[in-house]
C-alpha cells in the first residue's frame, strides 16, 4: 500500500495528454481559422461590419456566392434524386447482379472528380471534345450536342462523384429498416403505393436528408470540377475565386481581405450544414431502424428487371467506364486531338512522367512523402485526442469536444487560406512555398478523418478493459500502451488510409500553397492542363488512377481478410 | 489489514446526488455485499472504493491508507486491489496466460515466479490447459474465471466484486459463487461484493448491507438478521417476493382491509392508525375453510410446479403459492372467486406511512 498520496503524478498523466491534444487543435486548425475570422471582421484596428457587407456586394464576390449556392443547389438534388433510386433498386428490388452494382455504384467513392472533370472536358468541351466532335463529324450537327463549361455541365460532373454519398446511407438505411413495419402496413390493407409513402419514405427520409446535407457542404466547398470546368466560362464558385484571388495578387491586402470573407462564408454555411445534419439525424432515426440485420421484403420488377438492369449498366458505363478509359487513351496520345489509332497510341507519355519529367517525378514524389507523413502524424494525434473525448473524465474536456467538431467544418480551401495567414512568418515561423505548409494544411486538414475513424475504434473498447489494468497496477501510460493501443490498431490502420489515399490525389489545399519545386500530384495534373499540356496531365491522372484503384483494391482486401480472421 | 473506512462520502454528477454523506467500516477478513436495487449508487461506492471515481466530499480509507478525500486521490494502480467487473473485461487481445500474468508482470516479477504464480492460479480457478487460448475461444464462465484469477494472482488485500455473475447462466452461476467464497476463505482477503441478486448476497456474505435508491444504507448485518429481522418494509420486500396487507386501527382493536375481521397477530409496537402487516408469501397457509382470516381467491394461476393465487380479505389483497401436489393432495385447486381462509404463520409490523416512503423509494 503506497501512503503517500500522489495527486499530482495522477493529474500529471492526464493533464499532459489533455494539453497535448488541445495544443494540437489550437496551432493547428483552431488558430487558422481564428486568424481568417480575425482578418474578415477585424480592419484598422475596429470591428467592421461594413466592410465585410462591401466585400460580399462586390459583383464578382456576389456572383461566386450566388454561384456555389446555385451549384451546390443543383447537385444536390440530382444526387439525391439518382442516389435514392439506384438505392432502392439494389436493396428492395429483385435487380439482377444487384452486390456487383452496389459496388460498382460506390466506385466514385474512390476517384477523384476533378480527374473527372478532366474526362468530361475531353469529351464535351465544345469544340475539341470527342462526342461533340463525333456528332458534328459524323452525323451532321452544327453545333455541340452539349457544352461541359457550363453550370448544367459542372453540377452533372459533380452529380456523379457525389451521388454515392446519397447511394450509401439509403442504402444502410433500407437494408436496416425493420421489414415488419412495412408488413404490418400491408396487413392493414395498405397497398404498395401507400405503403412506399407513408411507411418506408418517412423511415428513410432522416437518411436522405443527412446524405443530402452532406453533398451540399462538400459541393459549397468543392473546388476541383468548378475550377476544371468553370473558369474557361468565367464561373466561379466560393473556392475557386479565393484560389484565383490568391494566386494573381500574391498576397496582396485586398485580395486577402476578399478571401478571408468568403472563407468566413464557408466555415459559417459548413456550420450551419453539420448542425442541421445533426437534427435530422438526431430525430429518431434509431428508434425506427433496428440494429439487427434483417431481410427485407423485395419487389418483384417482372417485366422493368432487364431494361433497368440495362438502365444502370448505361450508367455505369457512361460515368465510370467511359472517363476512365478516355483519360489513358488520351494519355497515350502523341498530340492531343489526334484521333485514337495505333499509331498515335503509345506508352511513351506514362514512362516520360515516370522516369525522365522532373516536374512529374517531383509531383509524384511530393505526394507520396507528404501523405505518408501526414497520415502518421495525424493517425496518432487523432488516437490521442479521441482518447481524451472518448475516454477520460477530465476537466477541460468541453473545450476539446467543441476543438474536436472544427475539423470537421472547416472546408479545404478554408484551411489552406487560414494556413498562409498563419505560417508566412507573421508569428515568427514562416512556412511559405516550402513542403511544410502543405504538411501542416494537411494535418488540419484530415484531422476529422482520423478523429472519425479513431473515436469508433476507442468507442468499441469498453471503459472496463481500461479499468482492469489501472486495478491490475499499470500506470495510465502503462495501460494505454498494453491495453488501448493494440485494441484500437484496427482503427489507427483505417486513419492512416483514410489519410494516405485521399491525400494521394488532394488539390484543393496543395493548389493554394504549392511553389514551383513542391507541386503534388494533383496539382501536377491541374497546372499541366492548364499549360495546355492535356496528353501529360492525361498520363499523370491515369497513373495517379492506377495508384488510387490499387491501394484502395489493397486495404479492402487486406480489412476484408482480417474481418474473416476474427 | 485491508479494512476499508469509508466517512461521510457523498457523490453528486452536476446536480444529481448518488451517495450523501455514507460512512461504512468493512473488516479485514470478511465477505460484504452491497445489496440494492439497480441505479442505487452501490456500483459507485464499489468504484470510489477502487479509485476510479472520486468522492465529491468525505474521505476513504484502506487499511492505514488515506486514499481519498476532498483534495487527496491515490490512483488505483497505487491501491493494492483486485477488481472484478460484470463485463469480465478480460483483454481480447491476450491469452489467458498473459491476462492472468498482467499483474506480476507490472510488479517486475521475475520471469520464472510469474509463470509458477500464473499457473497455480489459472489452477486454483479450475482453467488448466487453457492458459494458451485467447478469450474469444472461452465461454462466458470461462471469460470470469480469468477475470478472478486475474484479479487473485497479484495477492492483493482487498477484492471488488461488481456483479460478476450476472452475465452467467443459474447453473454457473451456483457454482461460482461458491468458489468465491471458498477462495476468499482459503486466501483469508477482504471482499467486497456489489449485487442486485439477494440470492447471491445472502449465500456468500458474511455481512450485507441494503442500499435503497437514494444510496442510503438502510440495514447492516448478518444474512440471518437482514433475512429474519428487517429493519423496514423496504429491506423486507428487496429480501424477497412481500405481501404487505392494510390493517387498521380502532381504539385497542385492530382490523384486516376494510371489513370486520380482527387481525389475529402480535399486536405492533406504536400509536398509529394505519398499519402493514408484512409476510412472505411461504408464510401463508390457505385453506378451504376452518380457522383463520376468510377472504376469496380472486385470481388463480397455475404456474406448473405450483398454484398462485391472488387473495383479497375485505379489500386487502395477498399472494401466496402452494405446491402443486400438494393442492390436488389436498382439495385446493381454487378457482377464480371461490371462498377460501388464510392462516399466516409469522409477521412483521410496519407503520403504513413508512411503507408510503419505502414504496417511493423503491419506484
Amino acid at each position: 500500500m503506497s501512503a503517500p498520496v500522489r495527486k499530482k503524478f495522477f493529474v500529471g498523466t492526464a493533464g499532459i495528454i489533455l494539453f497535448l491534444s488541445i495544443a494540437v487543435l489550437v496551432v493547428f486548425v483552431a488558430f487558422p481559422v481564428v486568424l481568417i475570422l480575425f482578418n474578415a471582421f477585424w480592419t484598422k484596428g475596429a470591428f467592421n461590419l461594413v466592410d465585410v457587407a462591401a466585400v460580399l456586394r462586390e459583383p464578382d464576390t456576389y456572383q461566386a456566392l450566388l454561384n456555389s449556392v446555385f451549384i451546390a443547389g443543383g447537385t444536390t438534388i440530382g444526387s439525391t434524386i439518382i442516389g435514392t433510386f439506384f438505392a432502392w433498386l439494389v436493396t428492395r428490388t429483385d435487380l439482377p447482379y444487384k452486390n456487383f452494382m452496389k459496388g460498382m455504384f460506390l466506385v466514385p467513392f474512390m476517384l477523384p472528380s476533378f480527374i473527372g472533370a478532366l474526362a468530361w472536358k475531353m469529351l464535351l468541351s465544345p469544340r475539341a471534345g470527342y462526342i461533340n466532335r463525333l456528332f458534328m463529324d459524323y452525323f451532321g450537327f452544327d453545333g455541340p450536342v452539349f457544352n461541359i463549361y457550363s453550370y448544367y455541365g459542372i453540377m452533372a460532373v459533380e452529380v456523379m462523384y457525389l451521388f454515392p454519398f446519397v447511394f450509401i446511407q439509403v442504402c444502410g438505411a433500407l437494408e436496416r429498416m425493420d421489414p415488419t413495419l412495412e408488413e404490418s402496413a400491408r396487413i392493414s390493407g395498405a397497398g404498395l403505393f401507400t405503403i412506399t409513402r407513408r411507411i418506408t419514405i418517412p423511415l428513410v427520409l432522416p437518411s436522405i436528408l443527412s446524405g443530402a446535407l452532406l453533398i451540399m457542404l462538400y459541393s459549397m466547398a468543392h473546388f476541383g470540377t468548378v475550377a476544371v470546368l468553370g473558369i474557361e466560362n468565367g464561373i466561379f464558385n466560393i473556392p475557386t475565386l479565393i484560389y484565383e484571388r490568391i494566386h494573381q495578387s500574391a498576397g496582396s491586402f485586398a485580395a486577402i481581405r476578399t478571401g478571408t470573407v468568403l472563407a468566413t462564408v464557408l466555415v459559417v454555411s459548413a456550420a450551419f450544414i453539420i448542425w442541421l445534419q445533426g437534427k435530422v439525424l438526431g430525430k429518431g432515426r434509431y428508434q425506427i431502424i433496428a440494429g439487427k440485420s434483417f431481410r427485407p421484403m423485395e419487389l418483384k420488377l417482372r417485366g422493368l428487371r432487364y431494361p433497368l438492369l440495362i438502365l444502370c449498366l448505361a450508367y455505369i458505363g457512361f460515368t465510370i467506364v467511359l472517363p476512365t478509359v478516355v483519360i489513358f487513351m488520351v494519355g497515350g496520345l502523341k498530340t492531343y486531338g489526334l484521333p485514337f489509332t495505333m499509331e498515335n497510341l503509345s506508352l511513351d507519355n506514362y514512362k516520360f512522367i515516370l522516369f525522365d519529367y522532373k516536374t512529374t517525378k517531383d509531383a509524384i514524389w511530393n505526394s507520396v512523402s507528404l501523405g505518408l507523413s501526414a497520415a502518421v502524424i495525424t493517425m496518432f494525434a487523432g488516437v490521442m485526442i479521441s482518447y481524451v473525448i472518448v475516454k477520460m473524465k477530465v476537466r477541460g474536456k468541453g473545450i476539446l469536444e467543441f476543438l474536436g467538431m472544427l475539423p470537421f467544418s472547416v472546408p479545404g480551401s478554408v484551411i489552406a487560406l487560414g494556413v498562409i495567414l498563419a505560417w508566412s512568418g507573421k508569428f515568427g515561423v514562416n512556412l511559405y512555398n516550402t513542403v511544410w505548409i502543405i504538411l501542416v494544411a494537411y494535418i488540419a486538414r484530415y484531422m476529422a478523418f482520423s478523429l472519425k475513424a479513431n473515436s469508433a475504434a476507442l468507442e468499441q473498447v469498453h471503459d472496463s478493459l481500461i479499468e482492469a489494468a489501472r486495478a491490475c497496477g499499470a500506470s495510465m501510460w502503462q495501460s494505454l500502451r498494453d491495453i488501448v493501443l493494440p485494441l484500437v490498431r484496427p482503427g489507427m490502420f483505417a486513419a492512416f488510409f483514410l489519410i494516405f489515399l485521399p491525400s494521394l490525389r488532394e488539390l484543393t489545399v496543395s493548389i493554394m500553397l504549392y511553389a514551383p519545386t513542391t507541386r503534388t500530384i494533383g496539382v501536377a495534373i491541374y497546372t499541366l492542363n492548364e499549360d495546355g499540356e492535356t496528353v501529360m496531365s492525361a498520363a499523370l491522372a491515369g497513373i495517379a488512377l492506377v495508384i488510387i484503384i490499387t491501394g484502395q483494391t489493397l486495404i479492402t482486401g487486406l480489412t476484408g481478410a482480417s474481418v474473416k480472421a476474427k | 489489514m485491508a479494512t476499508i473506512y469509508l466517512k461521510n462520502v457523498s457523490r453528486r454528477y452536476g446536480q444529481r446526488s448518488v451517495l450523501d454523506g455514507l460512512t461504512l467500516t468493512v473488516n479485514h477478513g470478511e465477505c460484504f455485499t452491497l445489496l440494492g436495487p439497480s441505479g442505487c449508487g452501490k456500483t459507485v461506492l464499489l468504484r470510489l472504493i477502487a479509485g476510479f471515481e472520486q468522492p465529491t466530499a468525505g474521505s476513504i480509507r484502506i487499511g492505514d491508507a488515506l486514499v481519498a478525500d476532498a483534495s487527496a486521490h491515490v490512483p488505483p494502480d497505487r491501491r493494492d486491489l483486485g477488481v472484478v467487473f460484470q463485463e469480465y473485461a478480460v483483454w481480447p487481445h491476450m491469452s489467458v496466460f498473459d491476462n492472468v500474468g498482467y499483474p506480476l508482470k507490472l510488479a517486475k516479477t521475475p520471469k520464472e515466479e510469474r509463470a509458477d504464480r500464473v499457473m497455480e492460479t489459472i489452477a486454483l480457478v479450475n482453467l488448466h490447459s487453457l492458459e494458451k487460448r485467447l478469450p474469444s475461444e472461452l465461454s462466458g464462465g470461462q471469460q470470469q474465471r480469468v477475470a478472478l484469477a486475474r484479479a487473485l494472482v497479484g495477492k492483493p488485500s482487498l477484492m471488488l466484486l461488481d456483479e460478476p455473475l450476472s452475465n452467467l447462466d443459474a447453473n454457473l452461476r451456483e457454482e461460482m459463487r461458491f468458489e468465491i467464497k471458498e477462495l476468499q476463505r482459503k486466501l483469508n482477503i477482504t471482499v467486497m461484493y456489489v449485487t442486485h441478486d439477494q440470492e447471491i448476497a445472502l449465500a456468500i456474505s458474511d455481512r450485507i448491507a441494503v442500499m435503497d435508491t437514494q444510496g442510503r444504507i438502510r440495514q447492516i448485518g448478518s444474512p440471518e438478521d437482514i433475512f429474519e429481522k428487517p429493519v423496514d418494509s423496504f429491506v423486507f420486500s428487496f429480501m424477497g417476493v412481500a405481501n404487505f396487507l392494510q390493517v387498521r386501527r380502532e381504539g385497542n382493536e385492530f382490523f384486516v382491509g376494510k371489513g370486520g375481521q380482527r387481525a389475529p397477530w402480535d399486536r405492533p409496537h406504536g400509536d398509529s392508525l394505519a398499519w402493514v402487516a408484512a409476510f412472505r408469501p411461504s408464510d401463508v397457509v390457505i385453506r378451504r375453510d376452518g380457522n383463520g382470516l376468510k377472504g376469496r381467491v380472486k385470481r388463480a394461476s397455475f404456474l406448473g410446479p405450483v398454484m398462485d393465487y391472488l387473495v383479497e380479505i375485505d379489500g386487502a389483497h395477498l399472494r401466496t403459492t402452494v405446491d402443486t401436489h400438494t393442492a390436488v393432495a389436498n382439495n385446493l385447486m381454487f378457482d377464480d372467486d371461490q371462498p377460501c381462509v388464510v392462516g399466516v404463520r409469522e409477521v412483521h409490523w410496519f407503520d403504513a406511512d413508512t411503507i408510503q416512503s419505502a414504496g417511493e423509494a423503491w419506484a
